[in-house]
Protein backbone atom coordinates (compact mmCIF):
# COMPACT_ATOMS: atom_id res chain seq x y z
CA UNK A 1 0.00 0.00 0.00
CA UNK A 2 2.55 2.54 1.24
CA UNK A 3 4.80 1.36 -2.08
CA UNK A 4 1.45 2.18 -4.21
CA UNK A 5 1.04 5.61 -2.22
CA UNK A 6 4.98 6.37 -2.98
CA UNK A 7 4.68 5.39 -6.64
CA UNK A 8 1.50 7.30 -7.36
CA UNK A 9 3.35 10.61 -5.79
CA UNK A 10 5.79 10.23 -7.65
CA UNK A 11 4.08 10.08 -10.91
CA UNK A 12 2.35 13.16 -9.98
CA UNK A 13 5.85 14.68 -9.34
CA UNK A 14 7.48 13.78 -12.78
CA UNK A 15 4.54 14.68 -14.56
CA UNK A 16 4.40 18.40 -12.97
CA UNK A 17 7.99 18.31 -13.46
CA UNK A 18 7.49 17.96 -16.75
CA UNK A 19 5.18 20.41 -18.09
CA UNK A 20 6.71 23.21 -15.66
CA UNK A 21 10.20 22.63 -17.91
CA UNK A 22 7.28 22.72 -20.64
CA UNK A 23 6.02 26.02 -19.82
CA UNK A 24 9.05 27.68 -18.73
CA UNK A 25 10.42 26.66 -21.74
CA UNK A 26 8.01 28.06 -23.64
CA UNK A 27 7.93 31.36 -21.89
CA UNK A 28 11.58 31.54 -22.32
CA UNK A 29 11.43 31.21 -25.99
CA UNK A 30 8.63 33.22 -26.53
CA UNK A 31 8.29 31.84 -30.06
CA UNK A 32 5.19 30.55 -32.24
CA UNK A 33 6.91 27.48 -32.72
CA UNK A 34 6.75 25.97 -28.91
CA UNK A 35 3.29 27.26 -27.25
CA UNK A 36 3.39 26.87 -24.07
CA UNK A 37 1.14 23.77 -22.13
CA UNK A 38 -2.08 26.42 -21.24
CA UNK A 39 -2.15 27.18 -25.23
CA UNK A 40 -1.85 23.39 -26.30
CA UNK A 41 -4.83 22.74 -23.69
CA UNK A 42 -6.90 25.40 -25.08
CA UNK A 43 -6.57 24.14 -28.74
CA UNK A 44 -7.59 20.55 -27.60
CA UNK A 45 -10.69 21.79 -25.91
CA UNK A 46 -11.60 24.06 -29.06
CA UNK A 47 -10.85 20.69 -31.49
CA UNK A 48 -12.81 18.29 -29.12
CA UNK A 49 -16.12 20.58 -28.92
CA UNK A 50 -15.85 21.22 -32.61
CA UNK A 51 -15.73 17.32 -33.41
CA UNK A 52 -12.98 17.68 -35.54
CA UNK A 53 -10.39 15.81 -33.14
CA UNK A 54 -12.56 13.22 -32.56
CA UNK A 55 -13.60 12.58 -36.08
CA UNK A 56 -9.87 12.22 -37.31
CA UNK A 57 -9.03 9.97 -34.23
CA UNK A 58 -11.66 8.01 -34.57
CA UNK A 59 -10.42 7.26 -38.37
CA UNK A 60 -6.96 6.76 -37.36
CA UNK A 61 -7.73 4.73 -35.06
CA UNK A 62 -10.41 2.46 -36.94
CA UNK A 63 -7.22 2.17 -39.59
CA UNK A 64 -5.22 0.76 -36.27
CA UNK A 65 -7.06 -1.46 -35.11
CA UNK A 66 -8.07 -3.34 -38.20
CA UNK A 67 -4.78 -3.69 -39.77
CA UNK A 68 -3.55 -4.49 -36.34
CA UNK A 69 -6.07 -7.47 -35.94
CA UNK A 70 -5.12 -8.82 -39.48
CA UNK A 71 -1.39 -8.43 -38.40
CA UNK A 72 -1.43 -10.03 -34.95
CA UNK A 73 -3.62 -12.86 -36.43
CA UNK A 74 -1.98 -13.86 -39.63
CA UNK A 75 1.66 -13.35 -38.07
CA UNK A 76 0.31 -15.31 -34.87
CA UNK A 77 -0.57 -18.28 -37.39
CA UNK A 78 2.44 -18.20 -39.61
CA UNK A 79 4.65 -17.99 -36.45
CA UNK A 80 3.28 -20.95 -35.01
CA UNK A 81 3.82 -22.93 -37.76
CA UNK A 82 7.11 -21.62 -38.77
CA UNK A 83 8.39 -22.48 -34.97
CA UNK A 84 6.54 -26.11 -35.10
CA UNK A 85 8.33 -26.96 -38.91
CA UNK A 86 12.08 -26.28 -39.39
CA UNK A 87 12.35 -27.09 -43.19
CA UNK A 88 9.32 -24.54 -43.84
CA UNK A 89 11.13 -21.76 -41.89
CA UNK A 90 14.35 -22.43 -43.23
CA UNK A 91 12.40 -21.95 -46.63
CA UNK A 92 10.75 -18.68 -45.75
CA UNK A 93 13.51 -17.10 -43.37
CA UNK A 94 15.02 -15.26 -45.99
CA UNK A 95 11.90 -14.01 -47.25
CA UNK A 96 11.51 -12.84 -43.34
CA UNK A 97 14.44 -10.91 -43.63
CA UNK A 98 13.62 -9.40 -46.57
CA UNK A 99 10.52 -8.01 -45.22
CA UNK A 100 12.04 -7.26 -42.12
CA UNK A 101 14.27 -4.40 -44.05
CA UNK A 102 12.02 -2.60 -46.23
CA UNK A 103 11.57 0.58 -45.01
CA UNK A 104 8.25 1.24 -44.17
CA UNK A 105 8.16 4.21 -46.54
CA UNK A 106 8.94 2.03 -49.27
CA UNK A 107 6.22 -0.55 -48.67
CA UNK A 108 3.43 2.71 -48.42
CA UNK A 109 4.68 4.20 -51.47
CA UNK A 110 4.33 0.73 -53.00
CA UNK A 111 0.97 0.08 -52.55
CA UNK A 112 -0.19 3.25 -52.88
CA UNK A 113 1.33 2.97 -56.52
CA UNK A 114 -0.09 -0.13 -57.54
CA UNK A 115 -3.66 -0.30 -55.26
CA UNK A 116 -4.09 3.22 -55.69
CA UNK A 117 -4.62 5.80 -52.89
CA UNK A 118 -7.77 3.42 -51.53
CA UNK A 119 -8.58 2.40 -47.89
CA UNK A 120 -7.62 -1.24 -48.82
CA UNK A 121 -3.85 -0.26 -50.25
CA UNK A 122 -3.46 1.56 -46.60
CA UNK A 123 -4.41 -1.00 -44.57
CA UNK A 124 -2.44 -3.17 -46.31
CA UNK A 125 0.90 -1.29 -46.52
CA UNK A 126 0.71 -1.21 -42.58
CA UNK A 127 -0.49 -4.93 -42.42
CA UNK A 128 2.80 -6.13 -44.42
CA UNK A 129 4.83 -3.64 -42.00
CA UNK A 130 4.09 -5.24 -39.15
CA UNK A 131 3.08 -8.43 -40.12
CA UNK A 132 7.28 -9.76 -40.16
CA UNK A 133 7.77 -8.80 -36.54
CA UNK A 134 4.78 -10.28 -35.10
CA UNK A 135 6.42 -13.76 -37.12
CA UNK A 136 9.52 -13.32 -35.31
CA UNK A 137 8.27 -12.73 -32.37
CA UNK A 138 5.85 -15.64 -32.27
CA UNK A 139 7.88 -18.20 -34.03
CA UNK A 140 10.67 -17.52 -30.69
CA UNK A 141 7.85 -18.59 -28.96
CA UNK A 142 6.79 -21.86 -30.67
CA UNK A 143 10.40 -23.23 -30.49
CA UNK A 144 10.35 -23.09 -27.20
CA UNK A 145 7.27 -24.67 -26.55
CA UNK A 146 7.96 -27.42 -23.26
CA UNK A 147 7.69 -30.60 -25.69
CA UNK A 148 7.00 -32.76 -21.82
CA UNK A 149 3.53 -30.81 -21.66
CA UNK A 150 2.89 -31.63 -25.63
CA UNK A 151 3.72 -35.32 -25.01
CA UNK A 152 1.05 -35.34 -22.10
CA UNK A 153 -1.51 -33.82 -24.51
CA UNK A 154 -0.86 -36.46 -27.31
CA UNK A 155 -1.06 -39.22 -24.78
CA UNK A 156 -4.49 -37.64 -23.62
CA UNK A 157 -5.56 -37.09 -26.96
CA UNK A 158 -6.21 -33.86 -26.77
CA UNK A 159 -7.95 -32.44 -29.91
CA UNK A 160 -5.75 -30.30 -32.17
CA UNK A 161 -8.04 -27.01 -31.11
CA UNK A 162 -7.87 -28.17 -27.09
CA UNK A 163 -4.06 -28.08 -27.35
CA UNK A 164 -3.57 -25.10 -29.39
CA UNK A 165 -5.98 -23.28 -26.62
CA UNK A 166 -4.85 -24.92 -23.50
CA UNK A 167 -1.29 -26.09 -24.10
CA UNK A 168 0.01 -23.75 -26.60
CA UNK A 169 -1.69 -20.72 -26.40
CA UNK A 170 -0.72 -19.98 -22.40
CA UNK A 171 2.54 -20.69 -23.67
CA UNK A 172 2.84 -18.28 -26.36
CA UNK A 173 0.93 -15.52 -24.48
CA UNK A 174 4.39 -13.50 -23.10
CA UNK A 175 5.25 -13.66 -26.93
CA UNK A 176 1.69 -12.37 -28.09
CA UNK A 177 1.85 -9.38 -25.23
CA UNK A 178 5.17 -8.18 -26.45
CA UNK A 179 3.76 -8.13 -29.99
CA UNK A 180 0.77 -6.50 -29.22
CA UNK A 181 2.82 -3.52 -27.17
CA UNK A 182 5.68 -3.16 -29.60
CA UNK A 183 2.74 -3.49 -32.44
CA UNK A 184 0.69 -1.18 -31.10
CA UNK A 185 3.83 1.58 -30.90
CA UNK A 186 5.05 0.61 -34.12
CA UNK A 187 1.69 0.61 -36.37
CA UNK A 188 0.24 4.10 -34.65
CA UNK A 189 3.38 5.88 -36.13
CA UNK A 190 3.02 3.84 -39.48
CA UNK A 191 -0.69 4.29 -39.91
CA UNK A 192 0.18 8.31 -39.53
CA UNK A 193 2.73 8.43 -42.49
CA UNK A 194 0.20 5.75 -44.57
CA UNK A 195 -2.99 8.86 -43.95
CA UNK A 196 -0.18 11.77 -44.73
CA UNK A 197 0.80 10.45 -47.98
CA UNK A 198 -2.52 8.78 -49.10
CA UNK A 199 -5.65 9.63 -47.39
CA UNK A 200 -7.76 12.53 -46.76
CA UNK A 201 -8.86 12.09 -43.09
CA UNK A 202 -7.51 10.87 -40.42
CA UNK A 203 -4.24 12.32 -37.76
CA UNK A 204 -1.93 11.80 -40.36
CA UNK A 205 -3.73 13.87 -42.60
CA UNK A 206 -4.96 16.31 -40.30
CA UNK A 207 -0.73 16.73 -38.90
CA UNK A 208 0.51 17.38 -42.76
CA UNK A 209 -2.43 20.20 -42.83
CA UNK A 210 -0.93 22.02 -39.43
CA UNK A 211 2.98 21.18 -40.90
CA UNK A 212 2.11 23.34 -43.74
CA UNK A 213 0.18 25.93 -41.77
CA UNK A 214 3.06 25.66 -39.37
CA UNK A 215 0.11 25.44 -36.75
CA UNK A 216 2.53 23.71 -33.76
CA UNK A 217 -0.20 23.95 -31.20
CA UNK A 218 -2.52 22.04 -33.13
CA UNK A 219 -0.22 19.03 -33.59
CA UNK A 220 0.92 19.26 -29.84
CA UNK A 221 -2.87 19.25 -29.11
CA UNK A 222 -3.50 16.20 -31.63
CA UNK A 223 -0.45 14.43 -30.11
CA UNK A 224 -1.36 14.89 -26.73
CA UNK A 225 -5.20 13.42 -27.42
CA UNK A 226 -3.31 10.45 -29.49
CA UNK A 227 -0.24 9.92 -26.20
CA UNK A 228 -4.00 9.29 -23.95
CA UNK A 229 -5.55 7.48 -26.17
CA UNK A 230 -2.53 4.41 -26.69
CA UNK A 231 -2.06 4.82 -22.68
CA UNK A 232 -5.61 4.71 -22.03
CA UNK A 233 -5.66 1.38 -24.29
CA UNK A 234 -2.79 0.00 -22.28
CA UNK A 235 -4.11 0.63 -19.22
CA UNK A 236 -7.79 -0.39 -19.88
CA UNK A 237 -7.00 -3.14 -22.48
CA UNK A 238 -3.83 -4.80 -22.23
CA UNK A 239 -2.99 -4.60 -18.14
CA UNK A 240 -5.97 -6.48 -17.53
CA UNK A 241 -5.88 -9.09 -20.22
CA UNK A 242 -2.30 -9.58 -18.89
CA UNK A 243 -3.48 -9.82 -15.21
CA UNK A 244 -5.77 -12.23 -16.14
CA UNK A 245 -3.97 -14.42 -18.31
CA UNK A 246 -1.18 -14.80 -15.53
CA UNK A 247 -3.27 -15.15 -12.54
CA UNK A 248 -1.63 -18.63 -12.09
CA UNK A 249 1.59 -17.04 -11.47
CA UNK A 250 0.66 -15.54 -8.26
CA UNK B 1 -11.36 -61.30 -19.80
CA UNK B 2 -9.90 -57.85 -21.65
CA UNK B 3 -6.06 -58.95 -21.61
CA UNK B 4 -3.29 -57.04 -23.25
CA UNK B 5 -0.46 -58.26 -25.11
CA UNK B 6 2.78 -56.15 -25.18
CA UNK B 7 5.34 -57.84 -27.76
CA UNK B 8 8.04 -55.60 -28.85
CA UNK B 9 10.98 -57.26 -31.05
CA UNK B 10 13.44 -54.67 -31.28
CA UNK B 11 13.43 -50.55 -30.39
CA UNK B 12 16.67 -49.17 -31.54
CA UNK B 13 17.48 -45.33 -32.10
CA UNK B 14 21.05 -43.52 -33.40
CA UNK B 15 22.79 -41.60 -31.30
CA UNK B 16 23.38 -38.32 -32.67
CA UNK B 17 27.10 -38.02 -31.63
CA UNK B 18 28.48 -41.03 -33.20
CA UNK B 19 25.44 -42.05 -36.09
CA UNK B 20 25.96 -45.90 -34.53
CA UNK B 21 22.16 -47.49 -34.29
CA UNK B 22 21.62 -48.74 -30.42
CA UNK B 23 19.31 -50.99 -29.39
CA UNK B 24 17.23 -50.64 -26.43
CA UNK B 25 14.78 -52.98 -26.47
CA UNK B 26 15.41 -56.78 -27.77
CA UNK B 27 12.22 -59.15 -27.64
CA UNK B 28 10.25 -57.82 -24.17
CA UNK B 29 7.26 -59.89 -24.43
CA UNK B 30 4.88 -59.07 -21.28
CA UNK B 31 0.83 -59.99 -21.24
CA UNK B 32 -1.05 -58.27 -18.92
CA UNK B 33 -3.73 -59.71 -17.31
CA UNK B 34 -7.64 -57.46 -16.29
CA UNK B 35 -6.69 -55.43 -13.27
CA UNK B 36 -3.09 -56.63 -12.99
CA UNK B 37 -0.73 -54.55 -11.14
CA UNK B 38 2.85 -55.16 -12.62
CA UNK B 39 5.79 -53.49 -11.11
CA UNK B 40 8.89 -53.24 -13.74
CA UNK B 41 12.14 -53.09 -11.47
CA UNK B 42 15.41 -52.30 -13.61
CA UNK B 43 18.51 -50.34 -13.72
CA UNK B 44 18.27 -47.11 -13.90
CA UNK B 45 18.28 -45.90 -18.17
CA UNK B 46 17.82 -49.50 -18.83
CA UNK B 47 14.64 -48.53 -21.45
CA UNK B 48 12.00 -48.29 -19.29
CA UNK B 49 10.70 -45.27 -20.06
CA UNK B 50 11.18 -45.77 -23.76
CA UNK B 51 8.98 -48.63 -23.27
CA UNK B 52 6.08 -46.49 -21.69
CA UNK B 53 6.57 -44.03 -24.27
CA UNK B 54 5.66 -47.11 -26.72
CA UNK B 55 3.00 -47.91 -24.98
CA UNK B 56 1.58 -44.39 -24.49
CA UNK B 57 1.72 -43.85 -28.53
CA UNK B 58 4.13 -41.00 -28.12
CA UNK B 59 7.03 -43.83 -29.77
CA UNK B 60 6.10 -45.25 -32.97
CA UNK B 61 9.41 -46.32 -34.59
CA UNK B 62 9.33 -49.64 -33.46
CA UNK B 63 8.88 -53.12 -34.68
CA UNK B 64 6.17 -55.51 -33.07
CA UNK B 65 3.20 -54.97 -31.41
CA UNK B 66 0.50 -54.39 -28.73
CA UNK B 67 -3.32 -55.11 -28.37
CA UNK B 68 -5.66 -55.92 -26.32
CA UNK B 69 -7.00 -59.62 -26.60
CA UNK B 70 -10.56 -58.50 -27.09
CA UNK B 71 -11.00 -55.44 -29.57
CA UNK B 72 -7.26 -56.16 -31.12
CA UNK B 73 -7.00 -52.30 -30.63
CA UNK B 74 -4.43 -50.05 -29.05
CA UNK B 75 -5.09 -49.77 -25.14
CA UNK B 76 -6.29 -46.52 -24.18
CA UNK B 77 -3.57 -45.08 -21.98
CA UNK B 78 -3.24 -43.10 -18.54
CA UNK B 79 -0.16 -41.68 -17.96
CA UNK B 80 1.52 -40.85 -15.30
CA UNK B 81 5.21 -38.95 -15.89
CA UNK B 82 7.97 -38.59 -13.72
CA UNK B 83 7.31 -35.00 -13.33
CA UNK B 84 3.33 -34.23 -12.94
CA UNK B 85 3.23 -32.77 -16.04
CA UNK B 86 0.22 -30.34 -15.24
CA UNK B 87 -0.46 -27.57 -17.24
CA UNK B 88 0.80 -24.51 -14.49
CA UNK B 89 -2.46 -22.40 -16.00
CA UNK B 90 -5.24 -24.30 -15.14
CA UNK B 91 -6.83 -25.06 -11.80
CA UNK B 92 -6.30 -28.73 -10.28
CA UNK B 93 -9.88 -29.67 -11.28
CA UNK B 94 -9.43 -27.95 -14.86
CA UNK B 95 -6.24 -30.10 -15.50
CA UNK B 96 -8.03 -33.06 -14.64
CA UNK B 97 -10.85 -32.27 -16.86
CA UNK B 98 -9.39 -31.27 -19.72
CA UNK B 99 -7.78 -35.06 -19.77
CA UNK B 100 -10.80 -37.00 -19.26
CA UNK B 101 -14.78 -36.68 -19.95
CA UNK B 102 -15.27 -37.64 -16.21
CA UNK B 103 -18.44 -36.07 -14.81
CA UNK B 104 -18.15 -34.06 -11.80
CA UNK B 105 -19.68 -37.03 -9.05
CA UNK B 106 -16.69 -38.86 -10.06
CA UNK B 107 -14.18 -36.15 -9.68
CA UNK B 108 -15.08 -35.38 -6.31
CA UNK B 109 -14.94 -38.66 -5.43
CA UNK B 110 -11.16 -39.55 -7.06
CA UNK B 111 -10.22 -36.10 -5.34
CA UNK B 112 -11.54 -36.78 -2.06
CA UNK B 113 -10.25 -40.42 -2.33
CA UNK B 114 -6.73 -38.67 -2.89
CA UNK B 115 -6.92 -35.90 -0.08
CA UNK B 116 -7.27 -33.60 -2.29
CA UNK B 117 -10.75 -32.56 -1.99
CA UNK B 118 -9.91 -29.02 -1.23
CA UNK B 119 -7.43 -28.17 -3.52
CA UNK B 120 -10.32 -27.97 -6.73
CA UNK B 121 -9.63 -24.75 -7.53
CA UNK B 122 -6.00 -24.53 -6.75
CA UNK B 123 -3.24 -23.62 -9.80
CA UNK B 124 -0.44 -26.76 -9.83
CA UNK B 125 2.03 -23.77 -8.56
CA UNK B 126 0.50 -23.82 -5.13
CA UNK B 127 0.49 -27.43 -4.77
CA UNK B 128 3.41 -29.18 -3.40
CA UNK B 129 5.58 -32.20 -5.43
CA UNK B 130 3.71 -34.63 -3.74
CA UNK B 131 0.10 -33.50 -4.10
CA UNK B 132 0.67 -32.43 -7.76
CA UNK B 133 1.60 -36.44 -8.33
CA UNK B 134 -1.67 -36.75 -6.24
CA UNK B 135 -3.45 -34.84 -9.01
CA UNK B 136 -1.43 -36.53 -12.12
CA UNK B 137 -2.53 -39.74 -10.88
CA UNK B 138 -5.95 -38.64 -10.38
CA UNK B 139 -6.38 -37.72 -13.92
CA UNK B 140 -4.93 -40.60 -14.72
CA UNK B 141 -7.69 -42.55 -13.24
CA UNK B 142 -10.41 -40.08 -14.69
CA UNK B 143 -9.78 -40.64 -17.90
CA UNK B 144 -10.63 -44.72 -17.26
CA UNK B 145 -7.96 -46.04 -19.17
CA UNK B 146 -7.44 -49.73 -20.47
CA UNK B 147 -3.68 -49.45 -19.45
CA UNK B 148 -2.09 -46.97 -16.51
CA UNK B 149 1.46 -46.29 -17.06
CA UNK B 150 3.72 -44.83 -14.39
CA UNK B 151 6.97 -43.69 -14.03
CA UNK B 152 8.45 -43.78 -11.04
CA UNK B 153 5.68 -41.14 -9.43
CA UNK B 154 6.79 -41.57 -6.08
CA UNK B 155 10.44 -40.82 -6.70
CA UNK B 156 12.34 -37.82 -4.58
CA UNK B 157 9.66 -37.83 -2.18
CA UNK B 158 10.58 -37.84 1.42
CA UNK B 159 9.43 -41.70 2.59
CA UNK B 160 6.26 -40.69 4.84
CA UNK B 161 4.79 -39.03 1.96
CA UNK B 162 6.27 -41.74 -0.22
CA UNK B 163 4.27 -44.55 1.76
CA UNK B 164 0.77 -42.39 2.14
CA UNK B 165 0.76 -41.69 -1.23
CA UNK B 166 1.18 -45.83 -2.65
CA UNK B 167 -1.21 -46.57 -0.02
CA UNK B 168 -3.79 -43.86 -1.08
CA UNK B 169 -2.60 -45.27 -4.61
CA UNK B 170 -3.37 -49.10 -3.55
CA UNK B 171 -6.79 -48.09 -2.26
CA UNK B 172 -7.71 -46.03 -5.25
CA UNK B 173 -7.14 -48.91 -7.57
CA UNK B 174 -9.04 -51.47 -5.24
CA UNK B 175 -12.23 -49.41 -5.73
CA UNK B 176 -11.54 -48.41 -9.05
CA UNK B 177 -9.05 -51.66 -10.67
CA UNK B 178 -7.37 -51.30 -13.70
CA UNK B 179 -4.67 -52.61 -15.72
CA UNK B 180 -1.16 -50.85 -13.83
CA UNK B 181 2.40 -50.74 -15.35
CA UNK B 182 4.41 -49.16 -12.42
CA UNK B 183 8.16 -48.59 -12.94
CA UNK B 184 10.39 -48.03 -9.97
CA UNK B 185 13.96 -49.23 -9.02
CA UNK B 186 12.55 -49.15 -5.02
CA UNK B 187 12.33 -52.94 -4.45
CA UNK B 188 10.11 -52.21 -1.15
CA UNK B 189 8.37 -50.35 -3.34
CA UNK B 190 7.86 -52.73 -5.78
CA UNK B 191 6.45 -55.56 -3.28
CA UNK B 192 4.38 -53.46 -1.18
CA UNK B 193 2.08 -52.36 -4.84
CA UNK B 194 2.44 -54.98 -6.97
CA UNK B 195 0.62 -58.58 -8.19
CA UNK B 196 3.72 -59.48 -10.18
CA UNK B 197 7.49 -57.86 -10.11
CA UNK B 198 9.23 -57.88 -13.69
CA UNK B 199 12.76 -57.49 -13.58
CA UNK B 200 14.90 -55.86 -16.79
CA UNK B 201 18.24 -56.10 -17.65
CA UNK B 202 19.78 -53.42 -19.73
CA UNK B 203 21.65 -52.97 -23.21
CA UNK B 204 19.48 -54.39 -24.39
CA UNK B 205 16.31 -54.45 -22.15
CA UNK B 206 14.58 -57.75 -21.91
CA UNK B 207 13.18 -59.78 -19.20
CA UNK B 208 15.24 -61.72 -16.83
CA UNK B 209 12.51 -62.84 -14.08
CA UNK B 210 8.62 -62.88 -13.37
CA UNK B 211 7.53 -63.30 -10.43
CA UNK B 212 4.37 -63.26 -8.25
CA UNK B 213 4.27 -61.20 -4.94
CA UNK B 214 2.26 -63.89 -2.68
CA UNK B 215 2.01 -61.59 0.10
CA UNK B 216 -2.00 -60.85 0.93
CA UNK B 217 -2.97 -57.55 -0.36
CA UNK B 218 -3.85 -56.81 3.49
CA UNK B 219 -0.84 -57.63 4.75
CA UNK B 220 1.34 -54.91 2.78
CA UNK B 221 1.43 -52.55 5.45
CA UNK B 222 3.01 -55.15 7.45
CA UNK B 223 6.82 -53.45 6.83
CA UNK B 224 8.71 -56.99 8.72
CA UNK B 225 6.88 -58.91 5.96
CA UNK B 226 7.89 -57.04 3.06
CA UNK B 227 11.33 -56.66 4.07
CA UNK B 228 11.34 -60.94 4.82
CA UNK B 229 9.74 -61.25 1.14
CA UNK B 230 12.80 -59.01 0.01
CA UNK B 231 15.33 -60.66 1.78
CA UNK B 232 14.33 -64.07 0.27
CA UNK B 233 14.15 -62.79 -3.09
CA UNK B 234 17.84 -62.31 -2.68
CA UNK B 235 18.02 -65.86 -1.50
CA UNK B 236 15.93 -67.09 -4.57
CA UNK B 237 17.00 -65.44 -7.09
CA UNK B 238 20.62 -64.04 -6.65
CA UNK B 239 20.53 -62.82 -9.93
CA UNK B 240 18.64 -60.14 -9.04
CA UNK B 241 20.89 -57.98 -6.54
CA UNK B 242 22.94 -56.96 -9.39
CA UNK B 243 19.61 -54.94 -10.45
CA UNK B 244 19.11 -52.99 -8.07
Amino acid sequence: MDFIYHRSILNLLSMSAFLTLWYGLALFLNADTLPSPVTVAKVLITEIQSGQLSYHLSKTLYRLSISFSIAMLLGCAIGIVLGRHQKLNTFLDNWLVIFLNIPALVTIILCYVWFGLTETAAILAVVINKLPNVIVTIREGARSLDTELLDMAKCYRFSKSKTLRHVIWPQLHPFVMAATRSGLALIWKIVLVVEMLGRSDGMGYQLHLFFQLFDVASILAYTVAFITLIQGIELLILRPLDKHAQRWRQ
Amino acid sequence: MNNLTINILDKSYTTPADKKSKQVIKNFQLNLANNEFICLVGPSGCGKTTLLNILAGLDETFSGNIALSESHTLPKVGYVFQNPRLLPWRTVQENIELASEAKIETLDFLLESMGLATEKNTFPAHLSLGMSRRVAIIRAFAMDPDLLLMDEPFVSLDPPTARQAQQLLIDLWSKRPHKVLFVTHDLREAITLADRLIFLHSNPMSVIREIPVSIPRNERQNEVKIEQFRQQLFIDYPEITTLL
